[in-house]
């Protein structure tokens, strides 16, 4: 074996090491939802679940709130995707097509919030609410999420209307297409995948988000699920492991299977700054 | 838009002013009382507390992200393709856990009684930790939530440090093998200076982050062992602020932390902005 070979296979000796050390809490999460009970209390922990059962999914599914606290969750997630990307597409259209008095500040204002933490406007963006009476209701909580889903999808569909060359809407418009007509047939179809991105980041930020919805609603029936798994452990000394494993491996699915479609549009936009220049 | 997003900011400058409690909330409307809130805030020893073991706190979780981050970073360019396709994914996995969710096998594998972070340590002889508390002191709670934190933002840094690695030239580092420099030196010198802007950038983004933790923190040590003395800035907020319905002072207190984090993000905005004027 060539000192090559060796050292290659050193490096995949230790990125196996590396892979199986981070994916291990998440493999346990899996693995300790199939366990039977006996397996989860010994204290000579069982690797894999040999005689798996779905016991956990089912008593976790049985929980109280558990259907009403998701179907809540999909409502904010929903509406606040819907209606954001209604919002960013034409403010991104106005941001990289026209210039307008206060753009920049309006841009800084834009990526400054993002850098904001959101405890930081817990405070005043809770009494607003409170002064109309949006406290304990899932509007409330929509108004929030839209405040911090908002700068993220202007900027990034902002970026995918900039590419767009000028001269294919000109081209459309010297056809004999109305300004609108170009916009719908020309621009839209560019951007969709723009939007597709921007609205699963925006599905997966409002499905995790956990301070506001735990502030703003206190109600049992109105929870998200994300409030509805954070109380799970609850005060009791014998939690239930292998339900609240059950529960979080049903939570982190749509998360997972959504996240996989656009990661790699996530990264570009947090750091497009620093790749480019 | 400008609305949605001065409105809160214009509303917290307001409160912050005022004497703002629960019988203000619910008559809509406070009593101007001028800096009263900043003084209380700037004399309160907890804050200053607060402040420097946050600012601990984000060092250290800044440090170990970043170096861990750029350390696998570059393993995954020196490893075999499949190890990197399988790694990748791997890493994309931990990136989508939610962190409530995260917070959960945190407690299950960290639980005293029979969690597999015990059974492991001592199976593997690094000392006996049959029973072992991992959340007795303040340290102990903070260090947890550190590599809670750490875990998770481990991917976002690796895969970003990847993209920006494979910018580095190959003939470049070739020439400066062929020269018989050391592999040290061709990462001081040939690699750093290419990856350097997307180091900057990840690591105020970062600080950003990591200043501000809240979820990760609240739910691991868990709202009832809260106390002061295991305070971050973003529960010193709210415990303050909502908690105790004191909201002009949380108001002032989100003042000074928001003043704090936008000194630490000019970096980041002044590159972002550069951005949107090249067109």
């Amino acid at each position: 074996m060539s000192p090559r070979t060796a050292r290659r296979l050193g490096w995949n000796a230790v990125g196996m090491v590396v892979f199986v050390v981070m994916v291990f809490p998440v493999f346990w999460m899996i693995s300790t939802a199939f366990k039977t009970d006996d397996q989860l209390n010994s204290v000579t922990p069982t690797w894999i679940p040999t005689h798996p059962t779905v016991r956990h999914f089912r008593d976790a599914l049985a929980r109280p709130y558990f259907w009403t606290d998701v179907k809540n969750s999909l409502i904010v997630v929903l509406v606040t995707v819907v209606v954001a990307m209604a919002l960013a597409f034409f403010a991104a259209v106005a941001l990289s097509k026209y210039r307008f008095t206060g753009r920049k500040l309006f841009i800084v204002l834009m990526i400054g919030i993002q850098m904001l933490p959101a405890t930081g406007l817990i405070i005043p963006l809770y009494v607003v609410l409170a002064r109309y009476h949006e406290v304990n209701a899932l509007t409330g909580v929509i108004l929030v999420y839209l405040t911090f889903a908002l700068p993220f999808s202007v900027w990034t569909l902002r970026g995918f209307i900039i590419g767009i060359p000028k001269d294919l809407e000109e081209a459309a418009m010297v056809d004999g297409s109305t300004r609108l007509g170009a916009f719908l047939r020309i621009l839209f179809p560019l951007v969709a995948p723009g939007l597709v991105a921007t609205s699963v980041f925006a599905f997966i930020t409002s499905w995790n988000e956990y301070i506001w919805a735990r502030t703003l609603l206190n109600d049992s029936s109105k929870q998200t699920i994300t409030v509805w798994l954070s109380y799970f452990l609850g005060t009791s000394r014998s939690t239930d492991w292998g339900a609240l494993m059950a529960a979080s491996t049903l939570t982190a699915i749509p998360v997972v299977v959504f996240f996989l479609l656009v990661q790699r549009r996530i990264a570009f936009g947090l750091t497009a700054g620093a790749v480019r220049g | 838009m400008g609305a949605i997003l001065g409105y809160p900011i214009y509303n917290l400058v307001r409160l912050s002013l005022q004497k703002y409690g629960l019988t203000e909330l619910i008559q809509h409307h406070g009593t101007e009382v001028g800096l009263h809130n900043f003084g209380t805030v700037l004399h309160d020893p907890v804050f200053w507390h607060t402040l420097v073991r946050t600012v601990v706190f984000t060092v250290a979780n800044v440090g170990l992200t970043m170096v861990i981050g750029t350390l696998m970073a570059l393993l995954l360019v020196r490893v075999s393709t499949w190890v990197r396709i399988l790694l990748t994914a791997g890493l994309v996995l931990v990136w989508s856990m939610p962190p409530v969710v995260a917070v959960q096998v945190w407690n299950w594998m960290t639980n005293s009684q029979n969690g597999v972070l015990n059974y492991g340590l001592t199976e593997l002889h690094v000392g006996n930790f049959f029973q072992h508390n991992w959340f007795e002191t303040p340290f102990s709670q903070l260090a947890m939530v550190t590599t809670l934190v750490v875990w998770g933002a481990l991917p976002f840094v690796a895969i970003t440090v990847y993209a920006a690695l494979s910018q580095v030239p190959h003939d470049l580092v070739e020439a400066a093998q062929i020269d018989g420099a050391r592999s040290w030196r061709i990462f001081r010198d040939v690699t750093m200076p290419v990856i350097a802007p997307v180091l900057l950038i990840l690591t105020s983004l970062s600080i950003l982050w990591d200043f501000g933790v809240f979820t990760q923190a609240w739910l691991l040590i868990g709202p009832g062992h809260i106390v002061p003395s295991n305070f971050l800035m973003g529960i010193y907020l709210y415990e303050e602020g909502y908690v105790r319905t004191d909201f002009g002072r949380g108001a002032a207190i989100s003042i000074l932390m928001l003043v704090m984090v936008a000194a630490m993000s000019v970096v980041y905005v002044r590159r972002m902005l550069r951005v949107g004027e090249v067109e």
